[in-house]
Order: C-alpha cells, then structure tokens, then sequence
C-alpha cells in the first residue's frame, strides 16, 4: 500500500503540468529574480513595447522601481509615459472595447500571465512570431495559434518564416539582417521581458523563499527543544 | 522544588487561583480535561491528527480574520483585493499562503485523523456520537472549503461553484429553483459572492467551532480510544485512575507540540517555496479573474472533494427515469454521509485492526487504495477508462461500508490483549 502511495505522490504533480502543451517543442525558462540587470531590462522593455496595450493593473510602479533596485526620479523619467505617479498601478491607458474592435479581442492585462501559464509558455509565444498573409495582422504564432497580437517586437526580432517539409510545418527560420538585433541578443532580450512577468505575477517570490529558509531553521531548532522536551518527560513512562 | 517552596514563591498566584476557583471552574476545567484527563499511553503516530487538525483551524481563524481586514466581497473589488493583500499589504501574502496552504492541510489532517478512527474501531461504542458528531465536522469543513473557494474570485472558483452548485439542478421538480436559490441570481454572481462571504467568515466558523467543542466535550466523557482498541476505564487503580492511563498534560501536550513544530516544518516547507503545490492547492485558471463568458478547458475541484467529484462523475447512466446527472448527486451525497453509518455497519467482536481478521484489513487497505485512485481521476478530464476505473473504485468504496455486517462477523479475529500492548 505505501508503494502505492508513493507512486501516486510522485505521478501526480507531472500529470497536472502536462495538461496546457502545444505541439510546439516548447524551450525551457529558468527565471533568476537576482538578476537585477535583467529584470530591469525586461522592465524597459515591458515599458516601451507591452504596457500600450498590455495593463499590469494589480503591480504598482514603485514597488516595481523599489524591488528592482531603480531610483524613482530615474523610473518616472524613462518608464512613466503618461501622467501617471509613482504610487500608481501599472494600468493601460487603451480603451477596452475600441481594442476589441480592433483585434478582435481585448489586450488581456499581463500581472499573473506567468502564473495562469507557464513562465516557459510566455517565453516560446515571444519567440514564435512567423509571416502568415492568411491572417488579418499577416501574423501567426506557433505557441497560440491565431492569436489577434501583431508582431510588435519585429523591429527588434526580424522577419521570421515557417519552414515545412512534407506538409509538417516545425520549423521557423529568420531572414537575417531585417531586425534590430542578432538572434543572441534578441533570446536575451525576451529572457529579461519573461523574467520581468515572472516577477511581476509575484513581486513577494524571492521575499517568501528567503523568510522561508529562516523560518524552516528556527522550526529545526524549535523542534530540537521540543523533541528533548518530550523526552524528558517520557523517561519514566514504560512505553 | 518542594511542595513547601512552591507555596511560599507562588502564594500570589495561588491565592488569585483560588479567588477565582469560587467564581468560576477553571481549576476545575483544566483538571478535568487536561492534567487528570487519563489517556491511553499507547498512542502512535495516528494519534496526532485531532490536535493537529485543532492546530489548523486556528491557523485559519486567525490569518482569516486579517484576510478579511482587506478582502472586499464584491464582483469588482474581490479578485483585486486579493491580489493587493498579495502585493500591497505587509506580510498579505503570507496571511494568504497560510490560509490557502492551510486549507488543503486541513483536509489532509482530517482524513488521516478520520483513517485513524477507521484503522482502530474509534468509532465503535461507546464514542458513537462522538464519532456522528466527527461526520458532522466533516461536512460542516466540505461547506466551508466550498464557500471559501469561490471567494478569491478566479475563474476556475467560478466556474467550480457553478458546477457544484448546477447539481442541485438535478433534483427532479425543485432542481432549478433550489439552484436559484442558493445562488441568489440566474447565474453565479455578485450576490452569490456576498452570501458565500457571510456563510465562509461567520456562519461555518461558528458552527465549526461549536462542534468541535461538543466533540472534544464527547471524547472526554467516554475517554480516548487506543491502537489496541480496548477500553483503559475497565481497569483502574485503587484511586480510580485507569492503569493504563497517563495524565493527558503534561504528557501528551510535550508529545503534541514537538508534533505541532514537525507539522509546521513540512506545513512552512509548502507555504514558503510551493504555494501552489504544482496547482493542486492554488489552481493555474484561478489568477485569472472570473470571466461567465470563459469556461477553463478544465474544471477540476480543489484535490480534496476530488474523491467525490470523481464518484459523482461515475455515474453515467439514467435510472427509474431519473438522470444519470442526479444519480451522481446521490452517489456523491451518499458516499459523504455513509461513513456515519459506521458504528452500526462494524459487527466485529473486536474494534482495532490489531485483533481484526484478514478480510476486514484487506477491505480497508481497498478502500484506501480505491479514494486515492478516485482523488487522482477526480483531477483528471474525463476519459472511457478513467470512468470504468472510477466506477470499480466507487463499488469498492461503498463495499467497504455495505459488506461490513458480513465481513466483520465471518472472519476469524484474534483476541483482544487485557492492557494495552505499549
């Protein structure tokens, strides 16, 4: 029975993950929230590409500025574009419905997108932007399917192509020299703006780890204690 | 320290004791339930559950009462209030891992404590109300892990309270209109937010709490069960003290609280690196706000009503002109409250699993087997053979309770020791 157990135990947690894959071979994410160069990287980034269209409407900019190591005066400067103070949340300044005109579905606001999919799933959508003049936008993408997002880090990325062999289409290949930035350097950037979302769906993470491992060690010498403690007193018990 | 010493030092204290003694029982009180309560010395490690489950529940009191400092209950304000408590209030979200973690431990707790009374005949007479007061506990925690999941307003608290509360649906002629009652609305809605509120922080808690009392009340008057399960009060001492009883403080407080920092150590393990336990404890679909028009691909209750769910899955057929959908209510109702039955079921000469037959130990190790295979299909969507397995699993579940009568009185059980075995 407790094979059993423990076999279900360690089943479990793989069959929950293997639920929301897509067909594409999905590249790991590893996010680093010590990485403070990189956070604020994808800050940057999230600022000048994302935040137009895409709210982060529970995170506030100085929390944000503060976790991420940037003075206030410096963030107001360089990631506030709109009237908007410091003690502020991140909101989006698009219209709801006029967006869903425009692309057939709003900008859904980005605060938690790391925790309702994966970290690993915002990182491949980034990155598999292709050409596709069958789409309204002459876009697609390999993680999501017909999503109504046009392809706003072209500029940086380039045009990318699919590539099919026997009608099996798994492969993008980049035209080089149509975007700003080299394969490497764009990989890096879309690892900093994933990081950036993974820290934003839980400012707290690397607070809770680090509380974590002083309450665990308080719990091992709290339990030392007691454990002497319910020694001494059972010594004369005959059990 | 002397007896002489103890007076001198304490005579303050003693004195303020006894003024209070002449007022009210306290003295009195904690004697009687706690230093000359006399509990078996043979607990094992099944014997931790019940103050541990204590243990959670004011876990959940307590960070429940700062949660609702910042939570407001409305279809707007809910799913952002949630997640400023996460954001924007100092330590919300370690209130709000606690009380979340809590929850799922909280079952946890109570199942082993609920396996315990299974494996040695706790519920046996003379603790048969003790033990219908323990069913009662247990539906009254199922209510309020249902209401409190609808709370934080995620899509998948939202369309899990719709399916649980669409069942009702299935009660034939006041199916509907019940559904509209509870809800409160023709859909799932602010107004059922509200009612979910009041039930999860008042209603429930006072009644959880009530219970408890009266269940705590119970052991102490019939007195604790032991692994051998035989009866410590036949044999007392010339004092009346059972032979084989030891003063529950301060013996069994030690054993309790170096309990209680074990628990904590696995308990904080989860709470400070794995919140969400790989989504079993906090669902993916649920940091997404409620959204009537988005079903998830999936709908899965919270892994600790998955047992049930995948019984009320099981069934798939209509009978008497009933709906397979309300034939599922009923095994699912039915699954839930049969464990009450069990004083009555158990016809063995003998209560401990020790002293039992073959048949009774297999039976039991099935139907343990048999919930956690019905806990994982119950997560799962659902597929042919998954619902063939939770249709095996669901007959064995019930055969564990229908069979007992029989079972328990052809099999060849051993005989009971005169003290308890340590």
């Amino acid at each position: 029975m407790k094979k059993v157990l423990l076999t279900l135990l360690v089943t479990l947690p793989v069959a929950a993950w293997s639920a929301s894959a897509s067909n594409w071979p999905m590249e790991e994410f590893e996010g680093d929230l010590q990485n403070l160069p990189s956070l604020q990287n994808g800050f940057k980034l999230y600022a000048n590409y994302c935040l137009g269209c895409h709210g982060l409407q529970f995170q506030r900019y100085e929390r944000t500025a503060d976790d991420l190591g940037i003075p206030h005066d410096l963030a107001m400067k360089n990631l506030v574009f709109t009237d908007q103070k410091i003690g502020d949340l991140m909101t989006t300044s698009m219209p709801k419905e006029a967006s869903k005109a425009w692309f057939g579905a709003a900008p859904p606001d980005l605060t938690m997108v790391t925790r309702v999919r994966e970290p690993d799933w915002v990182y491949n959508y980034l990155k598999t932007f292709y050409v596709d003049e069958n789409r309204p936008l002459g876009v697609n993408n390999k993680v999501f399917a017909n999503v109504g997002m046009p392809n706003v880090l072209l500029d940086l990325q380039g045009v990318q192509r699919e590539v099919c062999t026997d009608g099996v289409c798994d492969q993008l290949v980049l035209e080089a020299g149509t975007g700003a930035m080299t394969a490497a350097e764009f990989d890096s950037a879309i690892y900093d703006l994933t990081n950036f979302l993974y820290y934003v769906s839980e400012p707290a993470r690397l607070e809770r780890q680090r509380t974590g491992v002083f309450v665990l060690l308080f719990l091992i010498i709290l339990g030392s204690f007691t454990y002497l403690l319910n020694r001494e007193y059972w010594k004369d018990i005959e059990h | 320290m002397d007896k002489s010493e103890t007076q001198s030092t304490d005579s303050g204290l003693a004195s303020a004791m006894e003024w209070i003694d002449k007022r009210f029982p306290a003295s009195e009180t904690f004697e009687y339930h706690m230093s000359r309560y006399y509990a078996p010395k043979n607990f094992n490690f099944w014997y931790y559950f019940g103050f541990l489950a204590m243990f959670v529940l004011v876990n959940q009191l307590v960070t429940g009462v700062w949660l609702t400092m910042n939570y407001v209950p409305s279809g707007d304000g809910a799913f952002a209030s949630v997640e400023y408590i996460m954001r924007d209030v100092e330590y919300g979200w370690l209130m709000r891992y606690l009380h979340s973690t809590g929850a799922s431990f909280f079952f946890v707790v109570v199942y082993l404590h609920m396996y315990r009374a299974l494996r040695y005949g706790s519920y046996r007479g003379p603790r048969e109300l003790l033990w219908l007061i323990g069913m009662a506990i247990f539906i009254a925690l199922m209510a309020e892990g249902f209401f409190g999941y609808l709370l934080p307003w995620g899509n998948m608290s939202y369309w899990g309270a719709q399916v649980i509360v669409s069942l009702f649906g299935a009660i034939p002629y006041i199916g509907p209109d019940l559904m509209e009652w509870i809800r409160g609305d023709f859909l799932m809605s602010e107004t059922t937010l509200n009612r979910f509120f009041a039930l999860h922080v008042v209603a429930l808690p006072l009644v959880l709490c009530i219970l408890i009392f009266v269940h705590i009340v119970a052991l102490h008057h019939v007195g604790s069960n032991n692994p051998d399960g035989i009866e410590i009060k036949k044999d007392k001492d010339e004092n009346g003290v059972p032979r084989d009883g030891i003063p529950f403080h301060p013996y069994y407080t030690v054993h309790d609280i170096h309990a209680m920092v074990v628990f904590l150590f696995i308990f904080c393990a989860v709470v400070f690196f794995a919140p969400e336990m790989g989504g079993y404890f906090l669902e993916k679909p649920n940091f997404e706000m409620a959204d009537p028009l988005k079903t998830p691909d999936h709908i899965a209750p919270v892994w600790y009503y998955t047992p049930f769910y995948a019984m009320l899955r099981a069934a798939t057929f209509p009978l008497f002109g009933l709906s397979a959908k309300f034939w599922g209510f009923v095994v699912m109702i039915g699954a839930i409250v049969i464990p009450a039955a069990l004083p009555w079921l158990d016809r063995s000469p003998v209560k401990s699993m020790r002293y039992k037959g073959s048949i009774s130990r297999m039976m039991l190790t099935l139907f343990v087997i048999s919930f956690l295979i019905l806990g994982y299909l119950g997560t799962q969507a659902p597929s042919k053979a998954g619902t063939i397995a939770a249709q095996v699993c669901t007959a064995i579940y019930f055969a564990y309770f229908i069979l007992m009568p029989w079972y328990t009185r052809v099999e060849t059980t051993q005989p009971e020791p005169e003290r308890v075995t340590v």
